[in-house]
């Protein structure tokens, strides 16, 4: 029997990036007792890699805009699978969000007038990304993690300790959520630096554990985006919603190799980057596909005109949403026009001076400088793209961020499927984590403050938990290498459920997940459990696993390519699936045989578009998205 | 440039004690010292514990000393180390060790406690905070701060001076509390909260004899002394009485593009 430390608290966040700290601000506000659990250092989670800005509709710089517009762009660049309500609460939210960071001490960019600045990005019609530089999600994290500071100041005057309501536990990571019955009664920890178990006991549980990037081999994603949130969602019982849709950002660095995927900010583009092949000539404008036509501009003259007077010119085709861009890159490399390191080139030094470049844009600067010998107020970037966002996560409920089935669990941030669709608008993840973390919380602290009996942590469960956890030190004679089995599952996923899909290939990557699931059962580790990498990789190997199976599970049953999910054997946007969610449902009880599938794929209709949403729309454009039987609806 | 084996030497231990370790391991093209470090984990100790994150500089986690300078290991290239030198990595010096590369920073999360935070101006509705760019680029700049601690870990006061801890928040705290002061719309004043009084009484700001080695260190390049702490320093007590402040206002550089 597993002797555990146990702690009580009224509602338990994992993961401290932007909508986890929210999240906590929210629910501590609210009365709940919270707790905050988070693999890194409290301050360093991925949020922090955010560069662009935060998308809301303030219309400070361009007065056109409104959370209407806001949605349709949304709507658009997800190309209508969105969860319609999340778009429509996230376009109405995410004003109120960003000026209450400025209350908390937030410094944002300044218009002429002392406003926030917002700037321009693909997919939004007017300039709406609120900014720090190229430091955004820096400014976030950090005026987040100063708010939660602030707050445990309070609790210090008021109890004597800064933990008293609100208590940070860092580099700590939760491997199971528990359950009493149907209801969540908690999470199984362990403590990093010195693998200690714990268990933090709590009715309401809220998932902010970012994405799956680290499944990829070519990713702008850090290490710890695993998809803790999403297996561990799962193995609770909790459905998984169209996790085909993996967005690849279209420019990644591709040289020097070490740093393949770390991520160029979209926003040399939208402050007038330009792409350029082999042959120098600006591609893009060959790639606009049809639902944009009319959006986009048809010359360089024109695009460059926009950027002076956006209300009589149409934007530059750079600034198509990231799927279409990302496609074209690919498409161009693959043609042979592509540089010299299989990327294309990005330019921005022939577009505006070296200091305006320097001011706009300090961290690709000092990337490329520091990274690559390339001085990009001189010469052209080179970019390709990188697996930087999953837009599928868990079913939540629009309104709660209460996921489907399991009393108690909710999700929110890139964990939560739904709010973007097919494809995710630059800008729209930082608001994201904003509107539905503080929502998260909110509802969270309502649900463990509804009274009656708390809910109650078994020992059996402990024991399971504790014994899951350790079987890394107690692998037999060739145990397997956890770095190996990672960097093996990496390529698959690169390779085989990459970019660009095929049927065969991803019929064989499941093949090689399930080869893989089995040797994984072997991974051994050596030395203890003090701050033990190897083991946690270990531990982190089956969550990768799992979510690398609702990915290519799903990515084989969508027969279209819509967003992030293209399919080289399907190339069309199929009207007949605008409707349908995959939902990706565990296979209960979980099969003894490491090799059995873990997954199983359920077909769902999505819920009618609501009809005054519907009517912000031109008829002509919904008839090129909507399936026959929704237009005479 | 083709790949070759390097020689590494890197710390390994615990707060019992331990010792530098020989590895030879092969580097590539363009490759950083972390990439070298998780091929050692990868290949040769699986075991060997180090902190890192983002990998591009953005995070501050992968802060460590490499021939006994305090840098983060992915933006520290081989290229910059002779093939034939051995590359010695060991834990920030300043903090106490955890295991390996890893230390314990949680001095840095306990000074950050000690700064009051933003208090907002009264009566100024959420949406209606007017400042101006100029304003704002002042505390913007120490904003940049990825909290890698580095600056924290070479300053001398600390340092070498266990015993200092307790009366001193370090470079980078002093500098919070700068960028708040400077902040266009703090209303500390008016809440009865004197933000400068506090940097010379409460956190130390007087042990600070402006060596600019937090500023030599910081790898976003933020001019900590010259910008924060000399700034506050000025503003904090008389300059005749602190023949430091005034020998500072001889010395200081500031850049030629930086207009303030």
């Amino acid at each position: 029997m597993a002797q555990v430390e146990r702690q009580q608290w009224d509602v338990v966040v994992v993961g401290a990036g932007g909508a986890g700290l929210r999240a906590a601000i929210e629910a501590r506000e609210r009365g709940a007792r919270t707790a905050v659990i988070c693999k890194s250092l409290f301050g360093k989670a991925h949020t922090v890699m955010a560069e662009g800005g935060i998308a809301a509709s303030m219309g400070n710089v361009n007065d056109h805009d409104n959370w209407q517009v806001h949605f349709r762009d949304t709507m658009r660049g997800g190309k209508f699978l969105n969860q319609w309500r999340m778009a429509e609460l996230h376009a109405k939210e995410a004003p109120d969000r960003v000026w209450e960071l400025e209350t908390w001490g937030a410094l944002f960019d300044r218009t002429p007038d002392g406003r926030i600045s917002q700037r321009n990005f693909g997919g939004h019609e007017y300039p709406r990304l609120a900014h720090v530089g190229d430091r955004t999600g820096l400014e976030l994290i950090r005026t987040l993690q100063q708010k939660i500071v602030q707050l445990q100041q309070e609790d210090f005057k008021e109890y004597g300790d800064h933990e008293a309501r609100l208590k940070v536990f860092q580099e700590c990571t939760v491997t199971r959520v528990l359950k009493d019955g149907a209801r969540v009664s908690g999470t199984f920890c362990y403590e990093r630096e010195s693998g200690r178990f714990f268990v933090l006991e709590a009715p309401a549980v809220v998932l902010a554990t970012g994405g799956i990037g680290k499944s990829f081999k070519t990713t702008s994603n850090s290490w710890e985006y695993t998809g803790d949130g999403h297996a561990l969602a799962l193995l609770a019982g909790a459905p998984l919603l169209n996790m085909e849709f993996v967005q690849f950002h279209p420019t990644g660095m591709v040289w020097p190799p070490s740093v393949k995927g770390i991520l160029v900010t979209e926003s040399v583009r939208g402050d007038g980057g330009v792409l350029r092949n082999s042959e120098g000539e600006r591609f893009m404008f060959d790639y606009v596909p049809d639902v944009f036509k009319e959006k986009y501009a048809e010359s360089e003259e024109e695009g460059d005109r926009w950027y002076e007077d956006p209300d009589h010119n149409r934007r530059p085709p750079e600034l198509l949403p990231r799927d279409e861009v990302a496609r074209a890159i690919n498409s161009e490399v693959k043609a042979g026009r592509g540089s010299p390191h299989g990327g294309v080139f990005l330019d921005v030094s022939t577009r505006m001076p070296a200091e305006r470049i320097k001011r706009r844009l300090p961290s690709m600067y000092h990337q490329f400088k520091e990274l690559a010998d390339v001085d990009i107020t001189a010469e052209p970037m080179e970019v390709g793209p990188t697996c930087h966002y999953v837009m599928g996560g868990i079913a939540v409920d629009s309104d709660t961020a209460a996921t489907v089935g399991v009393p108690g669990l909710f999700a929110a941030g890139e964990v939560a499927g739904g709010m973007h669709g097919s494809n995710r608008l630059g800008g729209n993840s930082l608001s994201d984590l904003l509107v539905f973390g503080r929502r998260a919380g909110l509802h969270a602290a309502g649900y463990a403050s509804e009274g009656g009996a708390r809910p109650v942590v078994s020992q059996e469960q402990i024991d399971a938990a504790a014994a899951e956890a350790l079987a890394p030190f107690h692998a037999a004679e060739g145990a397997e290498n956890p770095y190996t089995l990672h960097q093996e599952l990496q390529t698959t996923m690169n390779d085989l459920v990459g970019i660009i899909r095929r049927e065969a290939e991803m019929a064989e990557a499941l093949e090689r997940l399930a080869a893989l699931r089995v040797r994984a059962a072997r991974a051994g580790v050596e030395g203890h459990r003090q701050f033990n990498p190897g083991w946690h990789l270990a531990l982190d190997l089956r969550n990768m696993l799992l979510v690398s199976e609702c990915v290519a599970r799903a990515a084989l049953e969508r027969t279209e390519s819509r967003g992030g999910h293209t399919r080289e054997d399907r190339p069309a946007m199929e009207r007949e699936w605008r409707p349908v969610n995959l939902l990706c449902r565990p296979v209960d009880p979980p099969p003894a045989d490491p090799a059995a599938d873990r997954i199983v794929l359920v077909r769902t209709r999505t819920e009618p578009i609501r009809p005054d949403l519907l009517a912000l729309f031109e008829k002509e454009e919904l008839a090129k998205y909507l399936a026959e039987e929704e237009l005479c609806e | 440039m083709t790949a070759y084996d390097a020689r590494f030497r890197v710390w390994r231990g615990d707060a019992e004690g331990g010792s530098l370790r020989d590895f030879t391991v092969e580097v590539h093209d363009g490759e950083v010292v972390l990439d070298i470090v998780h091929r050692i984990q990868a290949t040769q100790a699986s075991d060997l514990a180090v902190r890192w994150n983002c990998k591009a500089g953005k995070c501050g986690s992968c802060s460590a000393e490499v021939n006994g300078r305090p840098r983060l290991m992915c933006m520290t290239r081989m290229s910059v180390f002779a093939r034939d030198e051995t590359v010695t990595i060991t834990p920030l010096r300043a903090f106490p060790v955890v295991r390996d590369l890893v230390t314990d920073v949680s001095f840095n999360y306990a000074k950050a406690r000690e700064v009051p935070a933003f208090v907002p101006p009264e009566g100024v509705a959420a949406g209606a905070y007017r400042m101006q760019q100029v304003d704002v680029e002042r505390s913007q700049e120490f904003r940049k701060c990825i909290e890698c601690f580095l600056c924290q870990d070479t300053c001398h006061v600390v340092r070498d001076h266990e015993e200092n801890k307790a009366a001193f928040a370090g470079p980078r705290f002093l500098m919070r509390v700068a960028e708040l002061d400077m902040h266009p719309l703090d209303a500390a004043a008016e809440a009865g909260l004197d933000r400068k009084r506090a940097a010379q009484e409460e956190h130390g700001l007087g042990y600070c004899n402006i060596t600019k080695c937090c500023t030599e260190v910081c790898p976003e390049g933020i001019r900590i002394t010259d910008n924060a702490l000399i700034p506050l320093k000025e503003r904090a007590v008389d300059r005749k009485y602190d023949p430091l402040v005034w020998l500072g206002s001889r010395i200081r550089r500031r850049s030629d593009s930086d207009p303030r």
